[in-house]
């Protein structure tokens, strides 16, 4: 492929790669930026004044903080696991059955995708005043918000998620080769447990990843949904943002950025292992 | 909530009905009934799924529009007894009006830019060798995973009055600078924040062309501008449509980037609508620009589909 016209020359040659040198520039310099000034013995946030490991001393010494990192860690966790479950047999259902109020279900699966976090915070909000002023009338218990509100209004945006990457994995799957173990008479949960999801794994990896890094990332719906005492790490660091900015928040950012690398390079990881495509999440 | 732990794990059920594989051999009722307990089976694998997104999420979509319809009262709750309009006239006032079209018009420049920007960044990734390419692409991925609030806070360190950025404009001679709480800071942060979203779309496209065919456009002496006018930009024009979308629908919702970089002034609808329920306790108007925001990117979202887009 030695003389494609495909590939530019000249200025336009130039100009590209000047475009993707600016690009990275832009995507990597705030970010180093950000983790050389955690290390600065300055109060002055974007100052440098001599190395210190003091802000991250303070993490660890901060209990809040330590308190929302669990909080996360939870919501994240448990969000992921139900997600998981419900977006993949939502995926299996849609990609491989034909059935009455299909169109409508794959519209409402649609639908989280598209509507503004605001929206979604709103509308949860708003669910949760209602549903637990129903059940104290009902019930007579009295349920506040807090941990059980944030988990479920996180799983309501992540199944969608979950079942559009497990569904572009499902579509890339060879149909005949379920079929095959069925012809050899294997019931359908067998077929499911040995060939259907072993092929999938990939994607439903990468279908919880998706959903972990959506979970561990949300400001805003957990913000309307949080009741006292139960404060992820986003929302509370948002705070403290806002109430005016300190070195500290340099080293939680660095901290929280450290462990999303980290998760992408494992998902990475995973789906070199499957042969997956990087970008299926994002297609 | 007892939708949490219900049926969620349960298995696929196991052989409803009747045995599916002898279908080829069978009378057409037999067929049928086959076909019915498909349907059912798929129902069946669909319903967790379904249930839990009619329950958290039609179910609260419906609420924000009643509440949309209802009235604040003096005590800032809301009565849901009579239905009006009160709340979308106050969506025409000029302050809402304002907020609203100055949104629209960060978002849309936001959308621009990145297309700018993403572009001939795509091609340059769609020409690169395999191996090129995929260590390219993690590095694009490694932003569009990181935390975003991490990310917008990175500007807020550099754009600071003491911070690099103003540092470096004063070594130069240009004065101290005052980007941040300006809407060219919230734009920066937006841009920053959604850039991958566009690029990654792009490149997909880009990358199913046939270069075959920009090929034969130059070597039937079309000059670089024609061929990506009358070939490139036409064939790519389903990744064009779903960045855009991608990167307009949260720009115009966004929330936490213009409370970080943006200042007093520079309100968008994001922020207005939770100042409306967390500190104005004027629900039915948040709901109702909730709802209006809603209506917009599902027309945006029909239109592309309309448009002949299939991947989101």
């Amino acid at each position: 492929m030695s003389e494609s016209t495909a590939k530019p020359k000249g200025l336009t040659k130039g100009l590209l790669t000047a475009n993707a040198v600016f690009v990275y520039l832009f995507f990597y310099a705030p970010i180093a930026l950000l983790v050389v000034f955690s290390f600065s013995d300055n109060r002055n946030v974007g100052t440098w004044g001599g190395f210190t490991l003091g802000w991250y001393r303070d993490f660890l010494d901060n209990e809040p903080i330590q308190g929302a990192i669990w909080v996360s860690l939870k919501v994240a966790f448990a969000s992921t696991v139900v997600s998981v479950v419900l977006g993949t047999m939502a995926a299996l259902a849609l990609e491989r059955f034909r059935f009455r109020g299909q169109r409508v279900f794959d519209a409402l699966l649609y639908l989280p995708i598209i509507i503004p976090d605001v929206t979604m915070a709103v509308m949860m909000l708003l669910f949760f005043s209602q549903a637990l002023d129903l059940i104290d009338t009902v019930f007579g218990v009295q349920y506040a918000k807090g941990l059980t509100t944030i988990i479920v209004s996180h799983i309501a945006f992540c199944i969608s998620f979950v079942s559009i990457v497990v569904r572009a994995r499902l579509a890339g799957m060879d149909e005949r080769l379920e079929e095959a173990a069925m012809d050899l008479y294997a019931t359908r949960w067998k077929t499911f447990r040995h060939i259907t999801l072993p092929l999938i794994a990939p994607g439903v990896a990468g279908g919880a990843l998706l959903a972990l890094t959506l979970s561990l990332d949300d400001v805003v719906v957990t913000q309307f949904v949080a009741g006292p005492g139960s404060t992820t790490l986003p929302v509370y660091v948002f705070g403290l943002i806002r109430r005016g900015v300190t070195p500290l928040i340099n080293s939680v950012s660095v901290v929280m950025l450290a462990a999303s690398i980290l998760l992408v390079l494992f998902s990475l990881v995973l789906q070199r292992r499957g042969g997956g495509s990087v970008t299926a999440s994002a297609e | 909530m007892t939708v949490l732990d219900s049926p969620s794990s349960a298995p696929p059920p196991e052989s409803v009905g009747l045995p599916v594989e002898d279908a080829d051999v069978a009378t057409p009722e037999f067929e049928r009934a086959a076909e019915r307990a498909a349907s059912r089976r798929g129902f069946l694998i669909a319903l967790p799924a379904y249930a839990y997104l009619v329950l958290f999420f039609a179910i609260p979509l419906v609420i924000v529009m009643v509440y949309s319809f209802g009235t604040r009262n003096r005590f800032g709750d809301t009565e849901l007894a009579n239905w009006n309009l009160d709340a979308y006239r106050k969506l025409t006032e000029p302050l809402v009006r304002d907020i609203f079209f100055r949104s629209l018009w960060l978002a849309i420049l936001t959308t621009v830019i990145c297309l700018v920007i993403a572009y001939p960044f795509a091609y340059f990734l769609a020409t690169r060798t395999p191996t090129v390419r995929n260590v390219m692409l993690v590095f694009v991925m490694i932003p569009f995973w990181s935390n975003f609030l991490v990310r917008n806070f990175a500007w807020r360190v550099i754009l600071g009055t003491d911070g690099p950025f103003s540092r470096t404009t004063q070594a130069l001679g240009l004065g101290e600078s005052r980007i941040l709480f300006t809407p060219t800071a919230v734009v920066l942060g937006l841009v920053y924040g959604f850039l991958p979203f566009m690029i990654l779309p792009l490149y997909a496209a880009i990358e199913r062309i046939d270069l075959g065919l920009v090929e034969a456009s130059r070597d039937l002496y079309a000059s670089g501008w024609q061929t990506f006018r009358r070939v490139l930009l036409p064939l790519s024009m389903p990744g064009v449509i779903a960045g855009s979308i991608l990167v307009f629908i949260p720009s115009l919702g966004a929330y936490v980037t213009p409370e970080i970089l943006g200042g007093a002034k520079t309100t968008l609808m994001g922020s207005y609508i939770v100042t409306q329920f967390l500190t104005a306790r004027n629900w039915p108007v948040g709901a109702s620009l909730s709802f209006t925001l809603t209506v917009i990117m599902l027309f945006a979202t029909i239109l592309y589909f309309r448009k002949g887009g299939r991947t989101l």
